[in-house]
């Protein structure tokens, strides 16, 4: 590292001689050459995927399913009049008992939407509409999905009050807050599932308990675990469901909602059009996405607990590899109430896009893709009280069905390689090799 | 259908048309899950079971003969892991 900054500092300040100014150009690129320094490797091929939080590659037993009702069967699955409406209609059913299914519901309670994203805006803003007249506060936390803290936004504009509910350090909520929150204006509580970043799961079964004693109708958005973690909506007292297709091995474009029906949770509906599933989202439901999701649903409840085994495997070996060789990692979030198939690692003095840049060859996140095109650090990072420079290193492995244990140990080794090699460039590294205690510095102010 | 020697056979071709995916990560989850299905599957002695689980795979042969297929229609270039594994074959 010394030795770096020598030939740095020699460059720099050698303009007058321009022999030494070329001399030392010359040792600096000998010595960038070295394989230990380098930053720019040379790879054959498409990277590795690691990031099933953002989105899973869609099974190909899903695309089988798919395929026959993007060529002989197209009719519209709301056409009453003829044969290709029906089959289209009876796919279409048969897809959503496959979804009520995996979450313990009835058909009946499965409204197709586009995404996640569409579900957590009909059950968040319907829900408060429909009840706005007696009712007008809603609780949720502040490390929610975006779309679910951005509806909320558009609520409190129209006159409705949130609550956005801090978490524990471990990203977990306390009950305790939440039952202090909840108050006779209270409609709504939406706590999602499994957090897209950290892979937290939150107590839902106690969170759905504490809601139907107090009367309060309960939402969770559970995009990252239907399919991952067994999911009940009796057990659990959940009344409303959002769900996503291509987060299950499905196709993009299509999702759901569960709204119970008994208790009725009524909402008011976004989209105004021909009334199809049940006037709450008009509109044509693409009938090949619900038959592959509905197929996505049911290969994951078959498998679910035979794809869990192979994720916690992975994951283990990842972590193990990865805190074996490496000292200061902190994994963030809890490390026993999470889904194991999402590992949220901090690097300490590793500039995070510096590492997600080193690591080209491997498809990796530095939190929620919605997010990742700002360089500003994760607000969920920040909701659990990471420090700046933690959240500001933080990576976020995907391990799904389909990854493989060579792509578990080539990235580990990757990373191992990348992190070392950025913090021997880092001076706060060799100040903290050195014995200094970073937090006593007073940094001079310029 | 339920012979030990026709399930062998069976078992035989759902590998064979696994590793005839062009896709790195679906060849191999396929190869896997054929295995330990298999494995999983050899206590059986249920006969409508062992009959439902044989159906089953039938159906997965011809979803992978299909897809194998349309995998080579759509090919993509091979992942990284892929080629340090070929650079290794023709050192």
């Amino acid at each position: 590292m010394y030795q770096t900054r020598t030939i740095v500092k020699n460059v720099l300040t050698s303009h007058s001689s321009s022999k030494h100014y070329i001399a030392s150009l010359n040792l600096l690129r000998k010595f960038s050459s070295d394989d230990k320094y380098r930053i720019k490797e040379e790879f054959h091929g498409r990277p590795l995927y690691l990031d099933v939080q953002a989105t899973t590659p869609l099974d190909p037993r899903v695309l089988d399913s798919m395929l026959p009702y993007f060529t002989h069967y197209y009719g519209n699955p709301h056409s009453r009049t003829h044969a290709y409406g029906w089959e289209a209609e009876a796919a279409v059913e048969q897809a959503r008992t496959y979804i009520a299914d995996i979450i313990g519901a009835n058909p009946k309670e499965i409204i197709f939407t586009s995404g996640a994203t569409e579900s957590n805006n009909i059950a968040v803003k319907g829900v408060a509409k429909f009840y706005g007249a007696k009712k007008k506060h809603i609780i949720t936390t502040q490390t929610e999905h975006k779309c679910v803290l951005d509806s909320c936004r558009a609520l409190e504009a129209e006159g409705f009050t949130v609550t956005y509910l801090p978490v524990q350090e471990n990203g977990i909520i306390s009950m305790e807050d939440l039952d202090k929150a909840i108050t006779p204006e209270t409609s709504l509580v939406s706590i999602m599932t499994v957090n897209n970043e950290i892979g937290v799961k939150q107590p839902v079964a106690e969170i759905g308990a504490l809601c139907k004693q107090k009367k309060v109708f309960f939402h969770t958005d559970a995009a990252q675990a239907v399919g991952k973690v067994p999911l009940d909506v009796n057990e659990m007292n959940i009344d409303l469901m959002s769900i996503s297709g291509h987060k299950i091995y499905g196709p993009k474009g299509i999702g759901a909602i569960y709204i119970r029906r008994r208790p009725r949770v009524r909402v008011e509906a976004l989209q105004s059009g021909g009334g199809q599933e049940r006037g709450i989202r008009s509109g044509t439901v693409p009938a090949p996405l619900a038959v592959g999701m509905g197929e996505a649903c049911r290969l994951a409840k078959k498998e679910m607990a035979y794809d869990h085994a192979h994720i916690c495997k992975l994951s283990k070996r990842l972590l193990d590899q990865i805190c074996g060789s490496l000292s200061h990692v902190v994994r963030n979030g809890d490390p026993e109430q999470s889904y194991a198939g999402c590992i949220n690692l901090s690097f300490a003095f590793v500039e995070g896009e510096s590492l997600l840049m080193a690591l080209k060859d491997v498809a990796l996140s530095s939190g929620s893709a919605c997010t990742s095109a700002s360089l500003e650090p994760s607000y969920v990072l920040r909701a659990i009280g990471a420090d700046e420079d933690l959240a500001h290193s933080s990576i976020r492995f995907g391990i799904g069905r389909f990854t493989t244990e060579e792509e578990i140990d080539y990235t580990a080794k990757k990373c191992i390689k990348h992190v070392t090699r950025l913090r021997e460039m880092s001076p706060l590294w060799e100040m903290v090799q050195e014995g200094i205690d970073l937090k006593t510095i007073q940094w001079s102010q310029h | 259908m339920s012979k030990k020697i026709d399930i062998l056979k069976l078992y035989k071709s759902l590998m064979r048309e696994s590793q005839k995916i062009p896709d790195y990560n679906f060849r191999n989850y396929a190869l896997r899950k054929v295995r330990d299905s298999f494995k999983a599957n050899s206590s059986i002695t249920d006969a409508t079971l062992l009959k439902n689980e044989v159906q089953d795979a039938f159906k997965n042969l011809d979803i992978m003969k299909r897809q194998a297929a349309i995998g080579q229609m759509y090919s993509a270039e091979k992942l990284v892991i892929e080629n340090i594994e070929n650079d290794i074959k023709s050192w």
